[in-house]
């Protein structure tokens, strides 16, 4: 038995590669290939299912064949901001969950949905079932401008926002109010210009994505016809990628707006910077200061909204009229220094620009998972070198709660794997100590069944995914999410 | 071209040699493949062997497989397409490979780390791999998407190419490919840690 075990247990390392062959074999052998309970393996455990979690994970599984890895999540469904976060007209970007499924469905994996680690159970009961634990639960809160006004009805951060569209249940009775003319977001990232191509896009371009059916309708019924996305410095430090810049650029209906003096002197800058650099500020470049062609002119004469960038603006007061957000007051700033490093510096102007909706996308921002672990509050990371976590033993972290919340889905993938390979070389130094054998899950089911916590397993989000991949047939979507965590629960347990 | 047409036949009796001996570091044949491979380090690769030898046997019927479903036949010598990775540790590893394969699904069936989130879609930038003088210029341009990809890869260089955009052709006959240093902390002298 025992080498029947190791036999189908090695089978199905090979299931963290790609070959969906390999899973249907892996399902009819998982009766006997789950790991046993009393095993004497080295126990990880990973806190959150995001792409930094799920890759911690891949490259543990992958590189020894002996590691347990269990995952938790604190809602009863995976994948972090790949569901969540990553538009709902981005489908092929969502293709990543195929290869964290297969992760999840490894022999030696498993994943606990449900759990709210620092709540349902603690670091320290964590550190006392596993030989290590990886924090990858990511940067579920926001900066915020710090200026008044910013509390007003109408006034929202883009993380609510990008949580709203894509069914994030914390964020289900947002309902923004998109009865207004202007839009100003606050930010120039690519969370920035998502939130600017959702709110111009035509709803024939939304309808077959997974958005939810809430934010279309509304969407559907949305005022805004103006989208103004602002950002402290200028063209040359905006931090959005050419993909999104790009997609603006074509959005249907839709023309560009912006300030040709705001370019001055850019395109001398250019012949210095980095390449991706270069791409992209000439395409804003060919987009704000070049005569288009007939076709192009045509395209743009007709479209019936609009969008431009606006640089060198601080926020400094969201205006009211009636109670609620009506404009917003920025400071007009000069550019001290030149490249990245520039710093923007206030030239006591200001000007008022009328808008009633305000979307703050000044970027997310980590919070402090459990007293126990170490935390450094201005960075808003916690504190670690290469991902071990600074003065804790057996503690790492991986993704945005490592490095802060930047970069696109390699650079996490880089990041987690750098942080999976100082977890392999501790154990092999001996650094990390896995020579005492470990309960694991074992002890953590006991005392979350103690405590009423019903964890969901990964079958149970494949039933929630089946209803939603169901549901979305019927109005030509890939999926209808669940919106409520009520709703993910009861499917789960039918 | 009398002595392509050599290399092509005696590279075509490798690929047979190949698929008749299983591919493992304890059969006394797997030096003679290797060394008619292009010079590898038989003691760098042992010790990823053991997690390979599982994927070989399987690899080999999903290498059948997939002839058998694509229709191109593999056993001709002038199908036949020598790729070199050159993976994180430095370590080169060559494969045979077949015009029409595609260089990240290639790496996946030799169990070669490249990954490949988005699936070939062009949404993400981490199959990124670099290119071999002399066969980066025999690639078709790069489409917009795939530059657009690119600006977002880490480690970006003159010689950069997505490798799901990559499409083997006789021309590319001894490609290599590079997989990018990214990481800060990989183990810098070519050191792998051992499976257990």
């Amino acid at each position: 038995m025992s080498g029947h075990r190791l036999l189908s247990s090695r089978l199905k390392l090979w299931t963290s590669g790609r070959s969906g062959w390999m899973s249907r074999l892996h399902e009819g052998l998982s009766g006997c290939g789950r790991a046993s309970f009393s095993s004497s393996n080295p126990k990880i455990c990973v806190v959150g299912s995001g792409p930094a979690g799920f890759y911690t994970a891949q490259h543990l599984l992958k590189a020894r064949q002996d590691v347990e890895v269990d995952i938790y999540e604190r809602l009863p469904v995976p994948f972090g901001l790949v569901r969540f976060g990553v538009a709902p007209d981005h489908p092929e970007v969502k293709n990543v969950i195929n290869t964290f499924t297969q992760t999840a469905s490894h022999a030696r994996c498993n994943f606990y949905g449900n759990v709210n680690v620092g709540k349902d159970v603690s670091i320290d009961e964590l550190r006392r079932a596993y030989h290590a634990i990886v924090l990858s639960y990511g940067a579920e809160g926001n900066r915020s401008m710090g200026v008044p006004g910013e509390n007003l009805p109408g006034v929202y951060s883009a993380k609510d926002f990008v949580g709203w569209y894509n069914g994030l249940p914390s964020c289900r009775e947002l309902t923004p109010d998109l009865s207004c003319d202007t839009a100003v977001i606050l930010g120039q990232g690519n969370v920035a210009l998502d939130v600017a191509r959702i709110l111009l896009a035509p709803t024939k371009m939304l309808k077959s994505t997974d958005i939810t059916q809430p934010a279309l309708d509304a969407l559907a019924q949305s005022r805004v016809r103006r989208v103004l996305i602002v950002g402290r410095r200028g063209p040359l430090q905006i931090a959005c990628t050419i993909k999104e810049l790009r997609e603006m650029v074509n959005l249907p209906d839709c023309r560009p707006e912006m300030v040709a003096a705001d370019f001055e002197g850019v395109s001398e800058a250019l012949k210095d910077v980095p390449r991706p650099r270069k791409r992209l500020t000439e395409l804003m470049l060919k987009t704000a200061l070049e005569t288009p062609g007939e076709k192009e002119q045509e395209r743009r004469s007709k479209a019936s909204r609009s969008w431009g960038f606006r640089f060198f603006r601080s926020p400094v007061e969201v205006l009211a009229s009636g109670g609620r957000a009506a404009g917003i007051r920025l400071a007009v700033n000069r550019l001290e220094g030149s490249g990245d490093g520039a710093q923007a510096v206030l030239t006591g102007e200001v000007e008022d620009v009328p808008c009633g909706l305000v979307i703050s996308s000044i970027g997310y921002r980590s919070l402090p998972i459990d007293e126990s672990v170490p935390f450094d509050s201005r960075r808003a990371v916690i504190p670690n070198s290469m991902g071990r976590v600074q003065q804790a033993a057996g503690l790492y972290c991986s993704g945005w709660v490592k490095t802060g919340p930047t970069g696109v889905i390699a650079t996490t993938m880089n990041n987690s794997f750098d942080t999976a390979r100082s977890l392999l070389e501790d154990m092999d130094s001996g650094a990390l100590d896995v020579s005492s054998t470990r309960p694991g899950s074992q002890s953590i089911s006991a005392l979350l069944a103690e405590r009423g916590v019903k964890a969901v397993t990964f079958s149970g989000w494949e039933k929630i995914d089946d209803v939603e991949t169901r549901r979305g047939e019927v109005s030509g979507k890939p999926r209808e999410k669940l919106l409520t965590v009520q709703e993910m629960l009861q499917v789960a347990r039918s | 071209m009398a002595a392509s047409v050599a290399v092509r036949s005696s590279v075509g009796l490798t690929l047979r040699l190949s698929r008749v001996i299983p591919d493992c570091n304890t059969c006394p044949l797997y030096g003679l493949k290797s060394c008619v491979n292009s010079g590898v380090s038989l003691q760098k690769r042992g010790s990823l062997d053991s997690f390979r030898t599982i994927n070989r046997h399987l690899r080999t019927s999903m290498g059948l497989r997939h002839s058998e479903e694509g229709g191109s036949d593999a056993e001709d010598p002038a199908d036949v397409v020598n790729v070199v990775y050159i993976d994180r540790s430095g370590q080169r590893i060559p494969v045979k490979a077949k015009v029409g394969d595609n260089v990240l699904y290639l790496a996946h069936k030799h169990g070669i780390d490249l990954e490949g989130a988005c699936e070939a879609s062009l949404a993400c930038s981490t199959c990124h791999v670099y290119v071999s003088d002399g066969h980066f210029d025999k690639l078709p341009e790069p489409e917009e998407r795939e530059d657009d990809m690119l600006d977002m890869a880490p480690m970006l260089q003159e010689n950069s190419r997505l490798g799901c955009q990559i499409i083997l052709t006789p021309e590319l006959d001894g490609i290599e490919l590079t997989l990018p240093k990214v990481t800060r902390n990989f183990y810098v002298d070519g050191h792998v840690p051992k499976p257990h």
